[in-house]
């Protein structure tokens, strides 16, 4: 039965209700359907990471999922980690040391650096690197990003924020 | 690159998925952790009638020890393999080689039994189940039997279950703790298949080698223990010059394709050099 | 007494004012755009490298559920013209004094007679959804006969060799050539030659963001409105109001926030005219985002040339000749016509002093995606010929490669330097300044010094493993012309609009053009707005490619605030009776020099400046407080940079990994020297990108084999070191700031540093690297050719 599917799942704390096709991939879903379009398509087979979300605290592509399988899942996006406008401490590091420029990888690059500082709250350069492979850019060369996650690091430790 | 339609099932028991693979009669596809396979139907390689979601099908991910057992649930995730204090006390060998499987964000929805069951020639988990002698659980209409490693990885992405038949559990001896392991892989960048790997286990004592264990990756159509390298080391030991021979042995047993990424010649090149250096690693892991 | 020198904002590392909506998630970019109708549109792509279209059948695809629209290329060329054949005008300059023959393979916008290359469409797909459309594209049924596929520059140019466009008669699409001195004289004369071939392989820029455009038509005003992920919107509006046969003033192309674009969204593609059309012709907005498997096999490539260069040299190195015959080959069709292969013309080079030289390309087509101009644009190319043949004349003399290049460097003292070629632009070049040994200097101390390095790579080979040092030199004209436009206004608020023909992709030009603005009004960055990549904005533009638009559009900023200037101080003078040689800007107002409390501020200028009753404009001065500037560059300005890399090579496995990479750069001066940086640095790791991974790669029969980003293996940030910088810095003297462009250079120098590097490691083997990427099966060849290998083991 290719019938549409229902879908109940929780996203950034809001509870929202959709009806889809089974085929359509979560990515698509969160951005035509939820109109949560921080979420960014770069390849459609799970290798660059723009796509990159939070299913239920943890990392995962969200073009190589489908919709359906989010059903009952509480996701975090790039919409999620702004406390009411206010940066949260890793979109602070971006800003300033420059850690994004076309902007089109940076959502996953945020969720992925989440993951890993809450893992990791003081990660070296390499373990950083490590992380962030996870994730391509083709703007900053990785040096910048690299520098904003270590501020965010440094400052989320000061604040005792690791865990947010 | 949108998938083409399909039919969605997400049964909520194990004999309902089995059930369902059985009536497409292979024109179904099992959804573990989707991350080989949603790729495919994105780009239309593969269209399924039908899609069978086990997501929703509880107890399927598990792992536990008994009796020097190691028995992990097919929908077990890469990730909870990656974090579990209990593979990386009893399975070191498996502890290691998971953290080469791509990236976190994939190891989060990748299965063990998925990976298993793809069969890629280049994935991590096929060497390792053959190089600690797995074996998995596979359930059909029949009921359920078993496939030891050996035995279940039968060529390029194919493995010997039969159509109806799904992939339960997957289990692996413990590990000796005096065990010597090491995994060498080269791939073009971090995450990456393998375009070769060695997977290696010994035991012994002194220059004696008790028992060795070597399997590939990335070398052939699927991967083979390296059966000749691994009687040479029982039969001559560990020392340097039975290393490198036992290395030329892995080379001369694999069955490498060429391909975009490398030449056959240079895979058997690389079998060669990964086996020495993962050799090397496994016996000073022996040696302590 | 004079006001208090306030801080310039030019030099600033100021934060960019772009990040905000982009670090939310509020970034705008073409495939978030969302319109009330909307339809999707997926193309219908080639299977075949080259084949005649036999047929084409629709119907099965027009029937299918969520359809709207279906068209094929036979259909289509009974409507639509194909694409204008002259994307990029040469200059009469130019054309009367270097010596061409051009010829241009005119794109259909849907291939109609033939397909020229894997992911050529020739046919178009409107659904209710993407997914809709795709499952239509899936029943269209079309008929091929094949043709050989031409694949091999060099056998394309062989009498019998399949035709790409039969009515050429020949896959040879130009021939250009240019040269000074008397290269064949000073070859026979030299003491020693050196011969060689070099091959720059095929790769490109890969932005996380593919192509897209949404296009709708308003039927009250007839007016078009096209979103188009490009860099240069001016472009995409003339050639859609030609193609859809619409006066401009009806045509409005905007870019919204772009994911990168790095030079191959910088031309009209046929999707840009053809998204257009359908949204007149359905009059229903369309939509159509480029998908990563689609643009791999249809953006445009680049790079790919074959380079047999012969060198002539005296006993020190000191280079007398130097002769490059290359082939460029450029796909089935060819977007920009000469303007990369004459790029690697005139960046041959260099920064050396070299008195006879020529150059002579060809551009051939073949079938495979076609080759436009990405980040370096033809000098990556030639860089890797000049920079490959001086380690190999520095090995054949037992030179060290470093003081090779001194001996042959432009001195300081010889700036300006006339090289005694004509660029582009059809100006002769002229190195308006800089210092390259000093950039070599610094390179060099970046990594930790040539003498340390030796020292280290001498110990390292006693223990077997292998370390190298190469480098990598170039010079770059920047800010090129033909124009760009800039127009500045003052509100009534006091603020000051900006618009300009420049088309961002991420460099962080809103923040910049703000610095700049900033310091010309003295005005804070804040009450600066900036409005890029809309043609409704100013109405003549050229866009952003070959790293210009900081110095193009600082310069028309800078000539239309002059002229504003003169207009705001006659109405400032008037409102505070007083002369306007009294008067200078300070904090947001025109104030008496020396008087700190006489001023008005811009708003009440502004306010004054209104048409209407009780105005405040002295007699003869016009109302509006507005004025644009379409600013020529004389010529190109000229950026510089050396690469100095640092490897150590796995000789059993042949993996490469960089230890150390440094840059030393000269972009003039700097606006803002956080985004400066971070230009280079991606630049650069584009460069290693190419290097050592990326690569295009295509079958004898045409097909692509690296069609996901599985196979072409873009660097992720375990695969790429920190690269150190360092900086010179040679103001230009031909724009008012003194900038330089830079946004390309990174990319330049990698591949053949790297492969300077990989050849000095592998030295005591004796390989040479001639060919890009540098891969660990070429290194395991390498060392296992010698007999000097040190693998263990008995060989096989």
């Amino acid at each position: 039965m290719a019938e549409p599917v229902a879908i109940r799942l929780t996203v950034n704390g809001q509870r929202y209700e959709g009806t889809c096709e089974a085929r359509k991939l979560l990515v698509d879903f969160l951005r035509e359907d939820l109109g949560l379009t921080g979420t960014h398509v770069g390849c459609e087979h799970g290798v660059c990471g723009a796509c990159t979300i939070m299913v239920n605290g943890e990392t995962a592509r969200s073009c190589i999922m489908l919709a359906v399988q989010a059903d009952g899942a509480e996701l975090g996006t790039i919409e999620g980690l702004a406390d009411n406008g206010a940066f949260h401490p890793l979109q602070q590091a971006f800003h300033e040391n420059h850690g994004l420029q076309c902007g089109y990888c940076t959502p996953g690059m945020l969720m992925v650096a989440l993951e890993l500082l809450r893992l990791n709250p003081s990660p070296t350069e390499t373990e950083i690197r490590e992380a962030i492979s996870a994730v391509l850019c083709r703007c900053t060369g990785y040096r910048d990003i690299v520098r904003s996650i270590a501020a965010a690091a440094e400052a989320m430790r000061q604040d005792g924020k690791g865990s947010r | 690159m949108k998938p083409a339609k399909f039919d969605y099932h997400a049964p909520a028991t194990l004999d309902a998925a089995v059930g369902l693979l059985a009536q497409y009669k292979g024109e179904a596809r099992l959804l573990a952790g989707g991350q080989s396979l949603l790729p495919m139907m994105n780009f239309r390689i593969v269209t399924p009638a039908a899609l069978i979601d086990l997501n929703r099908v509880p107890a399927l991910a598990y792992i536990r020890a008994e009796n020097g057992m190691v028995r992990i649930g097919a929908m077990t995730r890469h990730r909870a393999v990656e974090f579990s204090p209990l593979i990386k006390e009893r399975l070191p060998l498996l502890a290691e080689a998971i953290k080469l499987v791509a990236h976190l964000p994939i190891r989060s929805r990748g299965t063990v039994g998925g990976s298993l069951a793809h069969a890629d020639p280049a994935a991590e988990l096929p060497m390792v189940l053959q190089a600690l002698e797995g074996e998995v659980a596979a359930r059909g209409p029949k009921g359920e039997r078993v496939v030891k490693a050996a035995d279940l990885f039968a060529g390029m992405l194919t493995t010997s279950l039969a159509d109806d038949e799904m992939i339960v559990e997957v289990r692996i001896p413990a590990m000796t703790s005096r065990a010597g392991f090491a995994v060498e892989e080269f791939a073009r960048r971090r995450g990456d298949f393998a375009i070769a790997a060695i997977a290696a286990i010994l035991e012994g004592s002194g220059e004696r080698c008790t028992k060795a264990r070597l399997a590939s990756a990335g070398v052939g159509p699927a991967s083979i223990r390296l059966a000749a390298a691994e009687a040479l080391l029982e039969r001559d030991g560990l020392g340097d010059a039975a290393i490198e021979a036992a290395a030329s042995k892995a080379a001369d047993a694999v069955s490498p394709q060429s391909d975009l990424q490398a030449s056959a010649e240079y895979r058997r090149h690389l079998t060669r050099v990964l086996a020495g250096r993962a050799l090397h690693r496994a016996r000073a892991v022996l040696r302590g | 007494m004079a006001a208090p020198a306030r801080k310039p904002f030019i030099g600033r590392p100021m934060l960019r004012r772009e990040d905000r909506r982009l670090l939310l998630g509020d970034g705008q970019y073409v495939g978030d755009l969302v319109l009330p109708r909307m339809l999707h549109a997926t193309f219908v792509r080639s299977p075949l490298a080259h084949a005649r279209i036999r047929s084409v059948n629709l119907a099965r695809a027009a029937a299918s559920p969520g359809v709207a629209f279906v068209l094929s290329g036979i259909d289509l060329a009974k409507l639509l013209p194909p694409v204008a054949d002259h994307q990029v005008s040469l200059p009469a300059k130019w054309r009367t004094a270097i010596r061409h023959h051009i010829l241009n393979p005119r794109q259909a916008l849907l291939a109609q007679d033939k397909v020229r290359h894997v992911g050529e469409a020739f046919a178009v797909i409107v659904a209710e959804s993407r997914y809709a459309a795709e499952d239509a594209a899936a029943l269209v049924e079309a008929e091929f006969d094949p043709l050989p596929a031409v694949v091999d520059p060099e056998a394309a140019l062989a009498a019998g060799s399949a035709l790409v466009h039969e009515e050429f008669g020949t896959n040879l699409i130009a021939e250009l050539s240019a040269g000074k001195g008397d290269v064949e004289a000073a070859l026979r004369a030299a003491p020693h030659r050196l011969e060689r071939r070099f091959h720059h392989h095929r790769y490109a820029a890969l932005p996380m963001e593919c192509r897209g455009v949404v296009s709708e038509y308003d039927r009250r005003t007839q007016t078009l409105t096209t979103w188009s992920a490009t860099q240069v919107v001016h472009w995409v509006r003339r050639e859609v109001a030609a193609t859809l046969g619409m006066p401009e003033a009806q045509v409005r192309c905007i870019a919204p926030d772009v994911g990168g674009g790095f030079g191959i969204k910088g031309h009209v593609y046929p999707e840009d005219l053809l998204i257009p059309f359908l949204a007149r012709r359905l009059g229903r907005p369309v939509k159509w985002i480029e998908d990563r498997h689609e643009h791999l096999m249809c953006s445009c490539h680049s790079r790919d040339q074959i380079h047999d260069v012969a060198i002539g040299f005296d006993d020190d190195g000191r280079i007398l000749a130097y002769r490059d015959c290359f082939l460029a080959d450029c796909g089935a069709f060819n977007p920009i016509g000469s303007g990369a292969t004459y790029n690697t013309i005139a960046h041959l080079l260099g920064p050396y002093r070299i008195e006879n030289f020529a150059a002579e390309a060809r551009i051939v087509a073949t079938n495979k995606v076609p080759n436009a101009p990405y980040r370096g644009a033809g000098r990556p190319e030639a860089a890797l010929a000049t920079e490959r043949a001086i380690d190999l004349v520095a090995g054949q003399l037992g030179v060290e490669p470093a003081e090779l290049r001194r001996r042959n460097m432009v001195r300081p003292d010889q700036m300006p330097y006339s090289v005694g070629l004509l660029y582009r632009d059809g100006e002769p070049i002229v190195y308006d300044g800089g210092d390259y040994p000093a950039a070599l200097d610094k390179a060099l101390a970046a990594v930790g010094g040539l003498a340390e390095f030796r020292q280290r790579q001498s110990g390292a080979r006693k223990e077997g493993r292998y370390l190298g040092l190469g480098l990598g030199c170039y010079t770059e004209g920047t800010g090129a012309g033909p124009f760009e436009g800039a127009r500045v206004r003052i509100e009534a608020s006091g603020k000051i609009y900006v618009a300009g023909g420049a088309c961002p992709q991420g460099q962080g030009m809103e923040t910049i053009f703000a610095q700049i603005v900033a310091d010309l009004w003295q005005v804070e960055p804040e009450d600066v707005i900036v409005t890029l990549a809309d043609t409704a904005s100013i109405p003549m533009g050229f866009g952003t490619v070959a790293s210009r638009s900081t110095v193009t559009l600082s310069a028309a900023l800078h000539h239309a605030s002059e002229r504003l200037r003169e207009k705001t101080f006659a109405i400032a003078a008037n409102l505070l009776e007083c002369g306007a040689q009294d008067l200078e800007l300070r904090n947001g107002t025109v104030g008496v020099i020396g008087v700190p409390e006489i001023g008005v501020t811009l708003a009440k200028v502004a306010q004054a400046a209104r048409p209407g009753w009780d105005h405040g404009r002295p007699p003869g001065i016009d109302a509006g407080l507005e004025e644009s500037y379409y600013w020529e560059p004389p010529t190109v300005t000229w950026s510089y940079a050396v690469h100095a890399a640092i490897v150590e090579v796995d000789i059993g496995t042949g993996a490469v990994r960089i230890d150390r990479y440094a840059v030393a750069h000269d972009c003039g001066v700097v606006i803002n020297p956080m985004l400066v940086e971070g230009q280079i640095i991606g630049g650069t790791v584009q460069g290693i990108g190419g290097g050592l991974f990326e690569r295009f790669v295509y079958d004898q029969q045409g097909q692509l084999l690296t069609g996901s980003l599985m196979d072409y293996m873009a660097p992720t940030a375990s695969d790429v070191p920190d690269i150190a910088l360092a900086h010179v810095y040679s103001p230009s003297p031909l724009n008012p700031l003194g900038v330089k462009g830079l946004g390309e250079g990174g990319a330049i120098a990698p591949p053949v540093a790297l492969a300077n590097a990989v050849g000095d490691a592998l030295a005591p083997f004796g390989a040479e690297f001639n060919t890009t990427p540098v891969l660990p099966e070429q290194v395991v060849r390498a060392a296992r050719q010698s007999e000097q290998t040190t693998l263990s083991g008995a060989e096989r």
